[in-house]
C-alpha cells in the first residue's frame, strides 16, 4: 500500500465519520428516546434531559407487560422453529444440489429464487381466509408455515453455495484411510459444513425476526402476535399520552441482541449473504 | 431471468431444467441412464423433495387460491353471499382511482429508493473496497448495523426523529429553508414519502452495498492496473473496466431491491398508515382483505400485485438480457 498523503488521510477520516454517522444516528436516536421521560418527549432534543428507565419498567413489569412479554416469547419461539425447520430442509436439499447429479436441480433453485421474490401480501389474503377456516389463525403454527416461505429459499441458496465449496474428496480420502463412511462424514465433512449451516441459520432467523406482514395479518391476540406487530398495538399510559417511550424501549430490547449477533458474526454473514448472490 | 418466475407460471422455467447429461432428447438420455445415475436422482429428490414441496405449498397454492377467490363476490361479513362474478372485481379495482394512486406511489417509491440505494450502495462499496484494512473493518461493522435492525424499528426510529411532537430533526435543521419547528412532516404527501423512503433506504442500502462489494472484488485487479498504466483516468477506469465487469452483480442487486421495494409495507404502515396519499399497493391489499374483509376484491389486488412483480422481472430480463441464474453462480 502506498503511503497516504495528508490530504488522503483527511479525506478518509471525513468519509469514515460520515458513514458512521449515517449508519448509527437513527439507532442511537431511538435508544436515546427510550431513556426519555414521557413529559420531556416534546423538548426536541436528541439526548434525554433526564435519563430514566421508566420506559423499560413499563414494558417488563408495568402496564405494557401483557402486551410485550408474550410478544417477545412468540417472536423468539416462532422465529426459532421456522429457522430450524428451514435449515434442516435446506441442508438436505443443498447437500443434494451440491453433491448429486440429478434432473430438477435447477428447478429447485429456480423455485427458491421465485419464492424469495414472491410478494408476501399476495399470499396473506388466501392464508388469512384458510387459517380462519381450519383454526390456524392466531396460532404459532399459523405463522411458522408462512415464515417458511421467507426462510427456506434463502437457506437453500446460501447453503448450496457453501456446500459447493466443501472439498468432498476429503470424505473418500478418510474412507481410504480406514474410516467408516459415517466416521468419514462426521469427522471430515461436518466440521467443514457446520459454519455454513450456522451462518445460514443466523440469516434465516433475522428474516423471520424481521417479519411484519404475516405477523400483523395472521394474528389477533397475544397468543401468537410477534413483537414487530405488537409494537403497532402499544398505547400510552393514558389516552392523552403517546406510547413513544414504551415503543422505543421495546424496539431497543428486540434490536440490540440482534445487532450484537450481526456484529459478532459479521464475516460469516457477509460471505453468506453475498456468496449465493454473485459467484460467477 | 426466467429464474424468478415460479415454475407453474412460466414455460421458460421448465426449459431451464435441462438434463445434466447431454443436449440430446430427454427420452434418449433417460433410457441410457445407468442404475447408479437413477439411484442418485432418486436420492436427490428424496433429499431435496421436502424443501421443494414446502416451497410450492406455501406460495403456489395460496396464489392459485387468490386467483380463484378473486373471481367471486366474496366478503367475510356476509360469507353466505359468495357468488361467481367473473372479472367484476378486476373491473372494480382497475376503475378505482385509489388503485392507480397506490400503484403510482409504489412505483415512485421503488424507482427513487432503488436509484438512491444503487448510488449510495456503490459509493459505500467503493469506500470499503479501497479503505485500509483497519478502516475497512470499522466501516463494515457500521454498515451492518442498519442491516440488523428490524424494519418496523427503523420505521419508528425515523418516525420519532421527524415527528412534530417528539422529533429533533426540526430543531436540528431549522436553518434549512422550509424547515421550522412547526413543520409537520407527516401531514403532507411529499414530506411523508421523503421520510418513508429515507427509512427504507437506510435499512436496505447495506445489503445492496455488500452485493456490490462482492462484485467489486471480482473485478480482476490486473485489468485495472493495466488501464492505469495505460494512462486511463479514475473515471475512465470506472466506466470502462470496473462497471462492465460487475454488471451481473449490479443487475442482481437492482432487481432484488426493486422487487423488495415494490412490496414496501412496514414503513408506510407504521409512519402514516396510508394517510395523505401515501397508500402503497401492499397496504391497499391489506386494508381491503384483512381490514374490510373483502376477500374477493383483496384477492384481485393481490393477483394484480403479483402480476406487477412478474412484469418487473420480465422487463428486467428483456431490458438487461442478464440470465440471473448464471449470474448467481448456477449452471
Amino acid at each position: 500500500m502506498r503511503a497516504l498523503t495528508t490530504r488522503m488521510k483527511v479525506w478518509w477520516a471525513v468519509v469514515t465519520v460520515l458513514v458512521l454517522l449515517w449508519a448509527l444516528v437513527p439507532v442511537v436516536s431511538i435508544i436515546a428516546t427510550s431513556f426519555k421521560l414521557p413529559s420531556q418527549l416534546g423538548l426536541g432534543t436528541f439526548w434525554p434531559k433526564t435519563w430514566t428507565t421508566a420506559n423499560y419498567e413499563q414494558i417488563f413489569v408495568g402496564s405494557a407487560k401483557e402486551l410485550f412479554l408474550p410478544a417477545l416469547r412468540n417472536s423468539i419461539g416462532i422465529s426459532l422453529i421456522a429457522t430450524l425447520v428451514a435449515v434442516v430442509l435446506a441442508t438436505l436439499a443443498a447437500y443434494a444440489i451440491a453433491r448429486l447429479d440429478f434432473r430438477g436441480k435447477k428447478l429447485i433453485l429456480t423455485t427458491a429464487l421465485g419464492v424469495s421474490i414472491f410478494p408476501v401480501i399476495s399470499i396473506v389474503t388466501p392464508l388469512f381466509n384458510l387459517w380462519r377456516n381450519i383454526g390456524l389463525y392466531d396460532t404459532w403454527i399459523g405463522l411458522i408455515i408462512p415464515y417458511l416461505s421467507l426462510t427456506l429459499p434463502i437457506s437453500i441458496w446460501t447453503l448450496a453455495a457453501f456446500f459447493r465449496q466443501i472439498p468432498w474428496e476429503l470424505e473418500q480420502a478418510a474412507q481410504v484411510d480406514g474410516a467408516t463412511s459415517w466416521q468419514a462424514f462426521r469427522k471430515a465433512i461436518v466440521p467443514l459444513a457446520a459454519p455454513g449451516v450456522f451462518t445460514t441459520a443466523l440469516i434465516a432467523f433475522f428474516i423471520a425476526w424481521n417479519d411484519f406482514v404475516y405477523g400483523i395479518s395472521l394474528t389477533s391476540t397475544s397468543a401468537a402476535r410477534p413483537v414487530p406487530a405488537a409494537l403497532a398495538f402499544f398505547t400510552g399510559a393514558s389516552q392523552f399520552e403517546e406510547p413513544t417511550g414504551a415503543i422505543s424501549a421495546a424496539a431497543v430490547v428486540v434490536t440490540v441482541p440482534v445487532v450484537i449477533l450481526v456484529l459478532l458474526f459479521q464475516r460469516q454473514i457477509v460471505s453468506g449473504l453475498t456468496q449465493g448472490a454473485v459467484k460467477g | 431471468m426466467t429464474t424468478s418466475v415460479p415454475p407453474g407460471a412460466g414455460a421458460d422455467a421448465r426449459t431451464e431444467d435441462a438434463p445434466p447429461t447431454s443436449g440430446e432428447g430427454r427420452r434418449g438420455a433417460r433410457a441410457r441412464l445407468s442404475d447408479r445415475a437413477r439411484d442418485e436422482a432418486r436420492l436427490g429428490w428424496w433429499l431435496a423433495g421436502p424443501a421443494f414441496v414446502v416451497m410450492i405449498a406455501v406460495t403456489i397454492y395460496p396464489i392459485l387460491q387468490a386467483l380463484y377467490d378473486s373471481l367471486f363476490s366474496y366478503r367475510l361479513t356476509a360469507p353466505g353471499d359468495k357468488a361467481f362474478n367473473g372479472g367484476r372485481n378486476y373491473v372494480v379495482v382497475l376503475s378505482d382511482p385509489v388503485f392507480w394512486q397506490a400503484l403510482g406511489v409504489t412505483a415512485v417509491i421503488t424507482l427513487i429508493t432503488v436509484v438512491v440505494e444503487l448510488v449510495l450502495g456503490f459509493f459505500l462499496a467503493l469506500v470499503m473496497h479501497r479503505a485500509l484494512k483497519a478502516l475497512r473493518g470499522v466501516l463494515r461493522t457500521a454498515i451492518l448495523v442498519p442491516y440488523g435492525i428490524i424494519t418496523v424499528v427503523s420505521a419508528f426510529a425515523w418516525f420519532y426523529a421527524f415527528d412534530i411532537n417528539s422529533g429533533f430533526v426540526n430543531h436540528w435543521l431549522d436553518w434549512v429553508p422550509g424547515i421550522d419547528p412547526d413543520l409537520n412532516w407527516f401531514a403532507h404527501q411529499g414530506t411523508s414519502l421523503f421520510v418513508i423512503m429515507a427509512s427504507e433506504i437506510w435499512k436496505t442500502t447495506p445489503f445492496i452495498s455488500l452485493l456490490l462489494l462482492a462484485g467489486l472484488s471480482q473485478v480482476p485487479g490486473e485489468l485495472e492496473e493495466a488501464a492505469e498504466v495505460d494512462g486511463a483516468t479514475w473515471r475512465q477506469r470506472l466506466q470502462r473496466v470496473v462497471l462492465p465487469n460487475m454488471k451481473a452483480a449490479i443487475m442482481v442487486a437492482v432487481l432484488f431491491r426493486a422487487l423488495d421495494a415494490f412490496r414496501i409495507f412496514d414503513n408506510v404502515f407504521i409512519m402514516t398508515n396510508g394517510a395523505n396519499g401515501t397508500t402503497v399497493l401492499s397496504l391497499l391489499a391489506y386494508r381491503t382483505s384483512i381490514g374490510r374483509l373483502e376477500i374477493g376484491l383483496g384477492s384481485a389486488i393481490s393477483v394484480l400485485l403479483f402480476l406487477c412483480v412478474i412484469g418487473i422481472c420480465f422487463a428486467a430480463i428483456k431490458l438487461f438480457k442478464v440470465d440471473l441464474a448464471s449470474a448467481r453462480g448456477e449452471g
